[in-house]
């Protein structure tokens, strides 16, 4: 039996198809996904993130702990409010997990997960707590919604706790504010200004239908996806796993090896593959023939295999269909993809394909 | 509720069948079937002269979601393709009975059609599957 969130009855009553997701009964769509989607990149709609996990981490040893815990470096967040995205790695390099780690005291963080991977992810790092002053509380307690788009930071501003307004209001890119037991962060998987409000689960009723008489859209996993991709987000379990490296995944950018003593875990293992070289490069395509690129399709140049699609789909702010690829790194700037046995052309590409409503590649 | 006209008849695939009463009959994807794909991104159609076998898959869509085959429910000649699909998939979720039709087939025997589901049939097998 899946799991529930709090709002589930929500999107039940709102006609919502509701599918299982990371062992939870989560809303796909209130009907039409692309609508959705637009929405979020013209105006603002609100997502029940609830499924994910935010994990608090407290104690003297905190800091030390997460420096250990994980790939980026957490001393990078000096001011309390500022957030860091993460990947977990095992000693081999691979991807437990990625997180978004927000630093709310020196002695408070909390970090959000995956919902798939919670209990994974939880025995993990209770596994690498030994010798760190450090306290795990997972927050079960609370909801979370996910309001992005144009709209959406206007709109959330008055509806929340009057404890909380002026700091949302002030709220730098990716930071964070908490009072009154309510968190609000100017963060999102969409590429869309917009914010993440975890709240106490017996809010979470009132503060979802404020939001929807706000004129604010309900949105599902089906346009989150589409969302995401476009803004050349990584999926966890799809674009990386335990089985592949955040440096042939594009996400290098979050691995900090400065300072050169912090020795973080899967440090060594990515030093090896650095040094050895021949990293498979991690790109967008766009397809130019009409198709939907989906994930395990084969990426070619000539004959010769260069890869494989690791996220794709349809991408309705461009009208075409758009992928996440790990390849050969000498894929050059366009490519054939294999569907159905016919091989289709698709320009390749840097990501992120969408951001702040504005297409940013040109093919 | 799912709209499942009575003058037409289904097969379990969730394609629809409508009689054109001259030796062809034209063919789409129900009501349920559109709304289970979702929002539909792509359609791929057979080509015009192909030969199609009943229970046999000829064509596919593509929602944002997932590509599913399109299952022939007869067997015979393609004799026409809805060509505004291709720049139009949403017309399929817009009106699937009527606009949204994908292709029409000349029968190679029109008896094939008395072996197909009528609307109640239908109506039963969605509801089974719901169970």
């Amino acid at each position: 039996m899946d799991q529930q969130t709090v709002l589930h009855a929500e999107h039940v009553a709102l006609g919502a198809r509701m599918v299982p997701f990371g062992g939870w009964d989560m809303p796909l769509h209130y009907g039409s996904q692309i609508d959705e989607h637009h929405a979020v990149r013209r105006a603002a709609g609100v997502f029940d993130v609830s499924h994910m996990r935010a994990v608090d981490l407290t104690g003297a040893g905190a800091r030390a702990y997460l420096r250990r815990l994980l790939a980026n470096d957490v001393a990078k967040l000096k001011a309390p409010g500022k957030a860091l995205y993460s990947c977990m790695l095992d000693p081999q390099g691979g991807v437990i997990d990625d997180l978004i780690v927000y630093h709310l005291r020196d002695d408070w963080f909390r970090v959000v997960v995956n919902a798939a991977t919670t209990a994974k992810d939880l025995a993990w790092m209770q596994g690498e707590m030994a010798g760190f002053a450090v306290t795990l509380q997972p927050r079960t307690d609370l909801a979370m919604l996910a309001i992005q788009g144009p709209a959406a930071r206007g709109i959330v501003q008055p509806l929340l706790p009057e404890a909380l307004r002026e700091a949302a209001a002030a709220l730098r890119p990716f930071s964070a504010a908490e009072g009154a037991g309510w968190f609000v962060a100017r963060t999102g998987y969409t590429g869309e200004e917009g914010v993440e409000v975890m709240l106490p689960n017996a809010a979470a009723d009132g503060f979802w239908r404020a939001l929807l008489a706000a004129g604010v859209r309900p949105c599902g996993l089906g346009a989150r996806d589409t969302l995401r991709l476009e803004a050349g987000m990584n999926l966890y379990g799809q674009d990386m796993d335990e089985t592949v490296s955040p440096l042939e995944s594009g996400l290098a950018w979050t691995v900090a090896f400065d300072p050169p003593e912090r020795d973080f875990l899967g440090r060594a293992a990515l030093e090896g593959q650095r040094m050895r070289g021949g990293l498979r490069r991690f790109v967008g395509l766009v397809l130019l023939d009409r198709g939907v690129l989906r994930p395990h399709q084969k990426v070619f140049a000539g004959d010769r295999e260069m890869g494989e699609i690791t996220s794709g789909g349809f991408a309705p702010t461009l009208d075409r269909s758009i992928a996440l690829a790990r390849v050969h790194p000498h894929l050059g700037d366009r490519c054939a993809v294999e569907i159905r046995g016919k091989r289709l052309v698709a320009a390749v590409v840097e990501p992120p394909f969408v951001r702040n409503g504005q297409v940013l590649v040109r093919v | 509720m799912s709209t499942v006209p009575t003058d037409l008849k289904y097969v379990q695939s969730h394609e629809w069948v409508r009689d054109e009463g001259d030796g062809t009959v034209t063919v789409g994807i129900t009501d349920h079937a559109q709304k289970l794909l979702g929002d539909l991104v792509f359609v791929e159609l057979p080509e015009v002269g192909a030969e199609v076998q009943a229970e046999t898959e000829c064509a596919v869509v593509e929602s944002v979601k997932a590509a599913s085959d399109v299952y022939s429910p007869v067997t015979g000649e393609v004799v026409a393709v809805n060509t505004d699909l291709v720049d139009a998939p949403e017309t399929i979720n817009e009106d699937p009975y009527e606009s949204g039709w994908l292709f029409k087939v000349r029968l190679n025997e029109v008896e094939e059609l008395e072996g197909l589901l009528d609307a109640d049939g239908y109506i039963q097998l969605c509801a089974a599957e719901n169970e």
